[in-house]
């Protein structure tokens, strides 16, 4: 069910630079049924911003929901000021996120990530894990200021950074570490900006993949028709990434 | 009767307040929040002769308290909303104006003979102002011999009332509006969007793929409130008044400037409940204005 609640701020801290974690708390986590789901968060408390923002659900579990985002703009900014003991406007929880159970167990599963396209990987990962799938993760940052989460990442499994400026990890793309991936996958996931999707889904042709895809959004819930991408796979032509994704099979979006 | 009914040609509805064209769809996505025979009616999303994929994305752009729009009349073209979307909101008790575009005045005179006919459609909303179209659109709302023909022709195949829904892009909007009435019209709807533009200083391209949109929100209130008030004046038709309404004093405000009913837009995308909140609103605020029934507030601009 869609809740519209004003959740409890439980915690709020930078973990790299401009890259937030807020901890929310609420009737509407116990609403979440599979990772890659977002929220839509009112970012003050007057018309100046007006519309809400979505940001992808990393966890949750116990009442709670991690959000991981960056404060680009006026809207984030304000969201990054919300401390403890504020609460948040949020609806939620939207989309359709990842399928866990497509990656069988005993196998391998490839979570490629870039930037803040990362943070919703990381509750997959988890179930992932827990349904006894070894996920290996490959994330891509600018630089290494702005690298967040490698440590809970590494917990969960093998884990490979890339850096643009080389400044950790790897220097280049996510694509320069896939080149040199010697395992065999059952699946693989990604979530991150559209290019960087277009080189994943081309390494990967021919393994099954799933894709969770970023547009700038209106309502949130597919009703404003601001949100969509072309594709080949259905007679109508499109597809809304609020309602109908953001998480689409490999192939469904035209990229 | 209630005291928050009122009456306008083809329409008794329950309430005032009904979700704007173009900002609800067909009413699928909000249904999954709340009973949509709440509202007083619904106003469907711009429906066209032939499926029309819209304009390329970006289509959304904020701007202060307000956002700019060039959806580009996506939608599922008659057909499909004839036999699937209109039947599917059967199962609501509320009445439905089907908002009609096209790019030519056969599009327009199709669309509406055939959708006019669908039983639960009760009113037609003839969309002469949309700016986001290279072909129709608001090319027939502002010029007011062409909105008189547009209306004259519609109105000749119509089986329901015609509201014809108009552009504040225009010098003098009264112009349309007499122009509207004297082809038929049985009302009036205002305003749709206001054109305008946001560029990004690192590309100095503007943030919009379409180039311009159309501006909606807060940001327009003052402009639309105007519009109505000065349209309502001018002409004998009643008019459903629209732009920027979030809370019920917006309401109370529209109608004190000569709107019947109004239509609530943007504000459906930030608060998603705000339909129904302002039904549940309006009977505690009329109670502390002291009005007794929501029709006393229709026009009260006028009388001082």
């Amino acid at each position: 069910m869609i809740r519209n609640e004003r959740m409890k701020v439980a915690e709020q801290r930078e973990i790299a630079r401009n890259i937030y974690e807020l901890v929310l708390e609420g009737k509407l986590a116990d609403e979440i049924r599979e990772p890659g789901r977002f929220i839509h968060v009112k970012a003050g408390e007057t018309m100046d911003p007006l519309l809400r923002r979505p940001i992808s659900i990393a966890d949750y579990g116990n009442g709670r929901i991690t959000l991981i985002y960056r404060a680009e703009g006026c809207g984030t900014r304000l969201i990054s000021e919300k401390s403890p003991h504020g609460t948040a406007d949020v609806l939620g929880p939207l989309g359709n996120g990842f399928p866990v159970r497509a990656a069988a167990p005993g196998t391998k599963a490839l979570l490629v990530g870039g930037g803040i396209g990362v943070p919703p990987l990381y509750g997959l990962s988890k179930q992932l894990k827990e349904a006894g799938v070894e996920p290996v993760h490959v994330l891509g940052f600018q630089s290494d200021d702005v690298v967040f989460y490698e440590e809970k990442f590494s917990r969960l499994g093998e884990t490979h950074i890339a850096t643009v400026d080389g400044s950790r990890g790897t220097k280049g793309f996510v694509t320069d570490v896939l080149a040199k991936l010697g395992h065999e996958f059952g699946v693989y996931y990604s979530c991150g900006p559209v290019p960087m999707l277009k080189a994943v889904a081309e390494g990967m042709a021919g393994t099954e993949g799933y894709l969770s895809f970023e547009e700038r959004m209106g309502c949130g819930i597919g009703a404003c028709f601001a949100c969509v991408c072309h594709t080949d796979s259905n007679d109508r032509g499109y597809v809304k990434v609020c309602s109908d994704g953001p998480v689409f099979k490999a192939g469904v979006v035209t990229i | 009767m209630s005291r928050l009914q009122v009456e306008l040609p083809g329409l008794t509805l329950k309430n005032p307040i009904m979700p704007a064209s173009g900002c609800f769809g067909f009413g699928r996505e909000y249904a999954q929040l709340y009973d949509l025979s709440k509202l007083g009616a619904i106003m469907v999303k711009a429906t066209t002769l032939e499926p029309r994929f819209g304009n390329p994305t970006p289509r959304v752009a904020e701007t202060p308290a307000g956002m700019l729009n060039a959806i580009g009349l996506q939608n599922p073209g008659l057909e499909k909303v004839v036999t699937e979307e209109l039947p599917w909101l059967e199962q609501y008790d509320v009445p439905i104006i089907a908002n009609v575009a096209g790019s030519e005045t056969e599009d327009y005179v199709a669309v509406a003979e055939r959708i006019s006919n669908v039983p639960n459609v009760r009113a037609l909303e003839l969309n002469i102002s949309c700016p986001n179209v290279k072909c129709g659109g608001i090319t027939f709302g502002t010029d007011p011999e062409v909105a008189g023909e547009l209306t004259r022709a519609v109105k000749a195949v119509s089986a329901v009332p015609v509201y014809v829904k108009l552009s504040p892009n225009v010098t003098d909007v009264t112009e349309i509006a007499r122009a509207a009435e004297a082809g038929g019209a049985d009302g009036l709807t205002l305003i749709n969007t206001l054109v305008g533009m946001r560029f990004d200083p690192r590309t100095g391209k503007p943030v919009i793929a379409n180039g311009t949109g159309g501006l909606s929100g807060p940001a327009v209130k003052p402009v639309a409130l105007r519009m109505v008030y000065e349209v309502s004046r001018s002409v004998s038709i009643p008019v459903i008044g629209m732009g920027g309404i979030s809370d019920v004093d917006d309401v109370i405000n529209f109608m004190s400037a000569g709107a019947t009913a109004v239509a609530v837009g943007t504000a459906n995308f930030v608060d998603h409940f705000v339909c129904p909140n302002l039904i549940d609103a309006l009977p505690d605020r009329l109670d502390e204005l002291g009005i007794g029934n929501v029709t006393q507030l229709i026009g009260r601009s006028h009388r001082i």
